[in-house]
């Protein structure tokens, strides 16, 4: 039996587009746990239903049809909706469109002063969740001078110091240079590590193969599911839905077809070279 | 051009300025602009003057960065400036054909100009040496008795916050946009006033479209963080009257005390 | 048709206790019908420059020759500029305004003061080369499109000036991997079809390697290096000391090149990478790990 922290059962969300008679279903029957301390990534391309999805998982949208389960509450349920978004937060894509002061201590404050916390306990929350996203010397500044790598960190942080279970990361990497993909990527990992569950939506795939399951949404349904070696092995499949694959299983399919045998495992650039180092 | 408005920003710092109780400097601020309203002498405005001078030396912040702040008044200040100074009747210094400066005239319109600059960087002060949370905090507070004739202090203040937040990312909009449209060949300089006001619809429209978006993204992400309005919001910065807010209150009470003596003497 | 950047140099807030200098000593040059892609981190002045290009800005020293014609003399006019280079911002689907997507994209033509029938025709023409249907697409809502549509038809607004070089920054970013592919796919398409210059201003590596005949390389508004993707992605060292970092495929063969594989220097395509590998493993090439 599954330590469950997300349990997703035969989702439905629908919305009706202006003028339309017939709702659109961007959700279509998704049944799906996930496990106390994983880390799985999301992909599709856009409109597949990820970010549908993951708005479902805190009750920022509430199911058409179906019931979804976080941390044991019903998100339906609104006597515990804030039980359910202090157990799952979230983190967007825009990083200067979810921060709410111009003070970047302030907006970390933001969410343990919704949750009515104690003050003196705000101060050491705030002061260590800067610490965790390495911006503890920022705390001062105006989020309009930063980086964008940088302001999704306060992001971040403001997550962190409502102490969640889990975090949704949607998309959190889109608009960010490589230096701030690589500094959002290796904060995840180390908020996974300290126990956080972690659950990605992203377009990409190197972020993917860091996670523990990787989960494809092709209109409104799940379409793979399983570790990023299970998925990422059947290449083609990833393709046939307008996915890219990581580029050492782009690679794989080349030395295939030249008459090298890879091993669909094989889905990482490190694993790669020591798989050929290895090769006899 | 955009970047000068320095209005309604704050400039970090930790000087005793900074630290004082916002609800003070909201009512020191509101006193001040009081005092260069009914001053009626030049007296009255050097001591507002000195005041606000110390006020600025305490709290460190740029002289030069709060001149930038007067740059995009300059034309309401030369406006003004001109309409009392030719406007007046009084003793005639110059004349050419209707065109008139009188000695009462002049006096009038430095008389202005100064009550205009003291206003524009008194009240510059008070944002630029208080966070926009604790500002906001602050008239939540000095709110708050009107709260049960029905006056919704806490969404307010949570209004101006987001105001506050969000006027240097809209001008960044503004000046991403203006850029894009101008290499598309758009021409924002030259024209009839109608030609000019047509050919802000390409920003504006784009601009409206970004502040859409910006509301809807902010709106989710702050209920994703559990914002459900004033109710059991508690604050990391709670608000207490410390000893320096005390020598505050008193320099307050005495420099009030001055400005009613000296309008009574002079 | 040909660029000579030469000596630039740009500053902001000159004379302000805040001024910064955005590029210094800044000299390269484009020839007819080159794809130029530039790299840089962000704050590395990439945009800076791009502005200089599209008179945007004007260089504080130096000047930019284009076609022959010093567009940084005094007394060049803008139109003429714009005229002959079109400059696409990053997400320039934001700066949609009109009411259908046939009057956005005339929106430039007609600041350039053409007649109604050429404007139409080149429409049509702009809608076309980024592939998108002219019929099916005139008369829609700009704003009722989905994120790659709209930056097509971003683009083609810039397109439809008929610029002689087109300078895109970062056009992909932001997209998802479909989209992604079918704006870089375009782009190739504009560049061939038009044999004009084109300027590429992109993250990610592997698409700069792939599309450009030249790269150049720039950090703290000065140039590090300039030249084929080869010759630039052979200098990882000097890449990696600006933050920079080689396409995916080169770190790994170079990765293998460090273990011993014999295989040629600075790879920059999977399907070279495979044929290396291959041959070399085929022909008994042990790695000596």
């Amino acid at each position: 039996m599954m330590d469950s922290i997300i349990k997703i059962e035969n989702l439905i969300f629908e919305y009706r587009k202006e003028e339309e008679e017939q709702p659109v279903k961007a959700i279509n029957n998704i049944s799906l746990e996930v496990e106390k301390g994983s880390f799985t990534a999301i992909l599709g391309k856009n409109g597949s239903g990820k970010s549908t999805l993951a708005k479902n998982l805190n009750g920022l949208l509430l199911p058409t049809g179906g019931t979804v389960y976080v941390n044991g509450y019903n998100t339906a349920d609104e006597e515990h909706i804030w039980d359910v978004r202090q157990s799952a937060g979230m983190v967007f894509q825009n990083p200067d469109n979810q921060l709410v002061s111009a003070i970047v201590e302030d907006d970390v404050a933001f969410g343990p002063e919704n949750l009515g916390i104690e003050p003196a306990e705000i101060r050491r929350r705030v002061d260590k969740a800067l610490e965790d996203v390495n911006m503890g010397p920022f705390k001062g500044k105006s989020p309009h001078l930063l980086s964008g790598g940088q302001k999704q960190r306060i992001a971040i942080a403001g997550v962190v110091a409502m102490k969640p279970r889990c975090i949704i990361f949607d998309e959190p990497t889109a608009m960010l240079d490589p230096k701030g993909r690589k500094e959002i990527m290796s904060i995840i990992k180390e908020l996974h590590e300290e126990g956080i569950t972690v659950v990605l939506i992203t377009h990409f795939m190197d972020e993917a193969v860091n996670a523990d399951r990787v989960i494809i949404m092709h209109q409104g349904e799940i379409f793979m599911d399983g570790t990023p070696a299970e998925v990422f092995g059947q290449g083609e499949k990833v393709k046939s839905v307008n996915l890219d694959v990581p580029m050492a299983v782009e690679l794989a399919r080349a030395l295939r077809q030249r008459g090298i045998e890879v091993p669909e495992k094989i889905i990482g650039t490190e694993e790669m070279v020591e798989y050929l180092c290895q090769y006899k | 051009m955009l970047r000068d408005i320095t209005l309604g920003q704050y400039f970090p710092g930790s000087s005793p300025v900074h630290k004082l109780d916002p609800r003070l400097k909201i009512i020191a601020t509101l006193l001040f602009i009081i005092e260069l309203f009914i001053v009626d002498n030049f007296i009255g405005f050097l001591i507002a003057a000195i005041a606000l001078g110390a006020v600025i030396a305490l709290s460190k912040v740029p002289l030069s960065y709060i001149l930038r702040g007067l740059k995009p008044i300059l034309l309401i200040l030369a406006f003004t400036f001109a309409l009392n100074m030719f406007m007046v009747d009084g003793r005639i210094l110059w004349q050419w054909k209707f065109l008139k400066i009188t000695q009462e005239g002049l006096e009038l319109a430095v008389f202005m100009a100064i009550r205009l600059i003291l206003l524009i960087m008194g009240s510059s002060m008070l944002t630029l040496c208080t966070r926009p949370i604790a500002l906001t905090d602050g008239i939540e507070r000095l709110l708050s008795p009107f709260k049960r004739f029905g006056l919704p202090a806490h969404d307010i203040a949570m209004m101006m916050t987001i105001a506050l937040r969000f006027i240097p990312t809209l001008l960044e909009e503004a000046d991403k946009i203006m850029k894009a449209q101008q290499a598309r060949g758009a021409d924002f300089e030259t024209g009839n006033l109608m030609q000019r006001a047509k050919s802000l619809i390409p920003i504006l429209v784009p601009l409206f479209v970004s502040a859409f978006r910006i509301a809807q993204d902010l709106a989710m992400a702050m209920e994703a963080r559990c914002y459900r309005g004033g109710e059991n919001r508690t604050r990391m910065n709670e608000m207490k009257f410390k000893k320096s807010d005390y020598v505050a209150v008193t320099l307050l009470a005495v420099f009030g005390a001055v400005i009613i003596i000296q309008s009574k003497v002079f | 048709m040909s660029i000579q950047v030469k000596n630039l140099k740009h500053i902001y807030e000159k004379g302000m206790p805040t001024e910064s200098v955005a590029l210094e000593g800044v000299s390269f040059e484009v020839e007819d019908g080159e794809l130029l892609g530039i790299i840089g981190h962000t704050g590395s002045g990439k945009s800076t420059l791009l502005q200089h290009l599209n008179g945007l800005l004007k260089p504080d020293e130096g000047t930019i020759v284009i076609g022959g014609v010093d567009i940084t003399a005094p007394g060049v006019s803008m139109v003429e500029i714009r005229k002959r280079i079109g400059l696409v911002f990053q997400y320039p689907e934001y700066q949609l305004f009109e009411e259908t997507v046939a009057k956005d994209v005339a929106f430039g033509p007609r600041n350039l003061g053409l007649a109604d029938s050429e404007i139409e025709e080149r429409v049509r023409e702009a809608l076309e080369l980024v592939g998108l249907d002219y019929e099916d697409m005139k008369d829609r809502s700009p704003f009722e499109l989905s994120g790659g549509q709209k930056r097509r038809v971003a683009i083609a607004g810039v397109i439809a000036m008929r610029p002689e070089v087109l300078i895109l920054d970062e056009p992909t970013a932001g997209l998802d991997p479909k989209a992604h592919k079918d704006v870089l796919k375009m782009i190739e398409d504009v560049h061939g079809k038009t044999g004009n210059i084109t300027v590429l201003v992109s993250h990610n590596m592997a698409d700069i390697a792939n599309l450009s005949d030249k790269v150049l390389v720039i950090d703290s508004g000065r140039v590090v290096t300039m030249g084929t993707p080869e010759e630039v992605f052979s200098k990882r060292d000097e890449l990696s000391s600006v933050g920079l970092d080689l396409p995916p495929i080169t770190c790994l063969t170079e990765a293998l090149r460090e273990r011993g594989f014999k295989i040629r220097e600075t790879i920059l395509s999977v399907e070279d990478a495979a044929d290396e590998i291959a041959e070399y493993l085929k022909a008994g090439g042990k790695a000596e790990c």
